[in-house]
């Protein structure tokens, strides 16, 4: 017996899971550069959002021909993964379609009908989205952040589905065997006539290439997944998990600020005593966000989990009035620079060596963290309970508190606020007027 | 011309033995700005008119420190914050209930943190009870078969999930009730948010309250709603920016529910 195809199967297999488990650990070591957060409390609300949002898709409907389209995409894709389980175990083994063997035929042809309408189907969804994202060019997809990588991401990907589609399909149709089984060719009885005139050998030549290379671009996928913004099908579900559970207005209360706050309001402090045990080294705290090490590692997540679909952006009520802000590009922004400190630390036996970079100036300008009314809407829009919002008040945070770098009117307002207690310079003393006036 | 405001302050009502059911908390811009004043005085006409038993803290009220929050200035917020709980707390304040839902979320989400848990209502909210329980009887009123649309407010809509207390409120003056094409969730912001009332936008095409205007106008309205003393000043300027401050109004609910019963 030949045992080569098993053998390259194998390895290819190895080859193809190890690279993609190795750049999972990196993947979980960039977002632990994050702080940490507790993300301990709501468990059921946190389990009821993966099931609604992640599985359910119950965000992407709301627009509903991209929702409809992309529930189809998604299914296909989670369906199609009992046919890739065949498929290993047929690599491996050097058996051929084990599980007509193993299960009745009434039942495996049912299966792999299944597969091939969505296999269809799917193929017909990519193609509307590369029309839309192409020929249409639906305007959230044509906006300044989505030039080059960005822009063939997107598309690569729509290929890749196409062209996988499109092999499983081939593969079935040359299959002797399984046409002659004819139970569960739906759709690719109709394509087995294109190969009817070849000869036998051509044909099972034709189906072993469509299988082999049905199966090396799937695990070519796989590793192209952490590249690309199609980390999202894996990242979806834990990204919604540890979302935002609380309502959308309520921001954090810093904890180092109630600590000096408490300390300056308390009249019996002595600003003059011994810092407390322990307290001389600890890191003095750095308040808001300038680089992404600043974030917390929910928001760097989110940063990796964002499909670059743009949604957040076309509701922003900034970018629609031709502001530079955009929700999207912080979040592009983000996993960019998360990424580039990532490199960087693999580069220098796991210590980041200062670059003279940071996420705040060099990726996302003040001009963009200024325009954000903190409406919400980019919170609202995302499908995997992304919140731009949070990173960009960080950084107003990081600009204000340690930088004094807030436009001149805002200082005024904040001026105001501090001396009498209004955004405006009106007298305390002067609230009531208002009943006698 | 404000003959019969009743409007006891916390003090004088704690001087006289008394402790009111809510607190008003009347907010800066319901303190100081003009066309916020009137929201203030129509809300206090509400609640007189339905017997309310309330007070305002006058001028022991400072800032919430909400604007300063969302301008990324946590340490003036968390002072205002802290001062503005000690006086809540020492007048065992329970409710609250506020025309603007800057406070509303701040007071709400935020101050519960740092030692002030009060259960806070919106006035949408707390008119909307008060015509619920009949204390507040609206009959037949002058914008019968008028056209409103109501601008949801980001800060009570989208960040605290409330689209129907304002709609049920406006829905018991029977008037012609219109939706804009963006509305509850998807509702543009008003463009004063986030601290933007205080400064010139960044370089743009336009304007977003001049955009917002252009979804409200699109329904064709007699009268736009808000609910909040920004979204008032936005979609006010919206509308003289399109020259038509001559046809449509702009009204709080408030307002609107005052008038109807000319108050
Ligand atoms: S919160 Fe800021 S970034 Fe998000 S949609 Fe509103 S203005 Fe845009
Ligand atoms: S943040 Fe959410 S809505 Fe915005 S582009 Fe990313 S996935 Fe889409």
């Amino acid at each position: 017996m030949n045992y080569l195809p098993n053998i390259i199967f194998a390895i290819a297999l190895i080859v193809g899971l190890g690279y993609f488990a190795k750049n999972v650990k990196k993947l979980v070591r960039n977002i632990k550069l994050g702080q940490d957060v507790d993300v301990s409390d709501n468990k059921s609300q946190r389990w009821k959002n993966m099931a609604n949002i992640a599985l359910g898709q119950s965000k992407l409907v709301k627009r509903p021909v991209s929702g409809f389209l992309h529930v189809v995409v998604y299914v296909g894709f989670i369906i199609i993964n009992i046919e890739v389980l065949e498929i290993i175990i047929d690599g491996l083994f050097g058996t051929h379609r084990i599980f007509s063997s193993v299960l009745p035929e009434a039942v495996y042809g049912f299966l792999i009908g299944t597969f091939e309408v969505l296999a269809l189907l799917v193929l017909v969804a990519v193609i509307i989205f590369w029309i839309r994202r192409n020929i249409i060019k639906l305007a959230r997809f044509w906006k300044p952040e989505m030039k080059g990588w960005p822009k063939s991401d997107g598309n690569i990907i729509l290929y890749f589905e196409m062209v996988l589609m499109t092999l499983f399909l081939v593969m079935n149709a040359t299959d002797l065997h399984f046409q002659d089984m004819n139970s569960g060719n739906i759709i690719s009885q109709y394509i087995a006539p294109l190969f009817s005139g070849m000869a036998e050998g051509t044909v099972h030549f034709i189906e072993r290439a469509a299988w082999w290379l049905h199966i090396l671009g799937i695990l070519t996928f796989l590793n192209y997944l952490y590249f690309s913004k199609h980390l999202h099908i894996l990242l979806a579900f834990p990204n919604t998990f540890y979302g935002r559970v609380n309502n959308k207005g309520e921001l954090n209360n810093l904890a180092s600020v109630t600590k000096e706050v408490k300390m300056m309001m308390d009249p019996d402090a002595d600003p003059f005593a011994a810092a407390p045990e322990g307290a001389e080294d600890e890191v003095p705290e750095k308040f808001g966000a300038s680089d992404v090490q600043d974030l917390s590692w929910v928001q760097l997540l989110n940063a990796y989990t964002c499909t670059e679909c743009g949604r957040c952006t076309s509701e922003c009520p900034a970018n629609l009035t031709g502001k530079k802000l955009s929700p999207r590009k912080i979040m592009m922004d983000t996993r960019d620079r998360l990424e580039e400190v990532g490199k960087n630390i693999d580069a220098n036996n796991g210590e980041f060596k200062e670059d003279g970079k940071q996420l705040l100036g060099d990726y996302i300008t003040n001009e963009e963290i200024w325009a954000c009314t903190s409406c919400n809407a980019c919170v609202e829009a995302c499908p995997v309970s992304i919140d731009p919002l949070s990173i960009i008040i960080e950084m107003r945070r990081y600009l204000v508190m340690e930088k004094s770098d807030a436009p001149t009117e805002l200082n005024n307002m904040m001026t105001n606020i501090e001396n009498n207690g209004a955004p405006w310079p009106y007298n305390q003393q002067d609230r009531l007027n208002w009943k006698n006036e | 011309m404000s003959e019969q405001l009743n409007v006891p302050t916390m003090a004088e009502l704690m001087a006289a033995g008394k402790t009111p059911d809510i607190l008003f908390w009347v907010g800066s811009a319901g303190s100081y700005d003009d066309r916020a004043k009137k929201i203030t005085k129509a809300f206090v006409k509400i609640l007189n008119k339905a017997g309310v038993n309330f007070g305002v803290l006058g001028t022991e009220e400072s800032a919430t420190g909400d604007l300063a929050k969302r301008a990324g200035n946590e340490f003036l917020f968390q002072m205002q914050a802290m001062m503005n709980i000690e006086v809540l707390n020492m007048y065992e304040v329970k409710r609250i209930v506020t025309c603007d839902p800057h406070a509303f979320n701040c007071l709400k989400n935020e101050y519960p943190g740092l030692g002030g848990t009060y259960e806070v209502m919106h006035h949408t909210q707390f008119i909307k009870q008060l015509i619920d329980s009949n204390k507040l009887d609206i009959k037949e009123s002058d914008y019968k078969g008028k056209q409103i649309t109501f601008h949801d407010p980001c800060y009570l809509g989208r960040a605290n999930s409330e689209y129907n207390a304002p709609r049920e409120v406006l829905g018991s003056l029977n008037a012609n009730l219109v939706e804009m094409k963006r509305h509850k969730a998807t509702a543009l912001c008003c463009g004063a948010g986030g601290g933007q009332m205080f400064k010139e936008p960044e370089k743009g095409d336009k304007d977003i309250n001049e955009l917002r205007t252009e979804d409200a106008l699109k329904t064709n309205p007699d009268i736009i709603a808000t609910a909040c003393p920004y979204c008032m000043t936005m979609m006010s300027d919206g509308v003289k920016v399109k020259e038509k401050e001559a046809q449509i109004k702009v009204m709080d609910i408030a307002e609107l529910i005052a008038s109807s019963q000319n108050l």
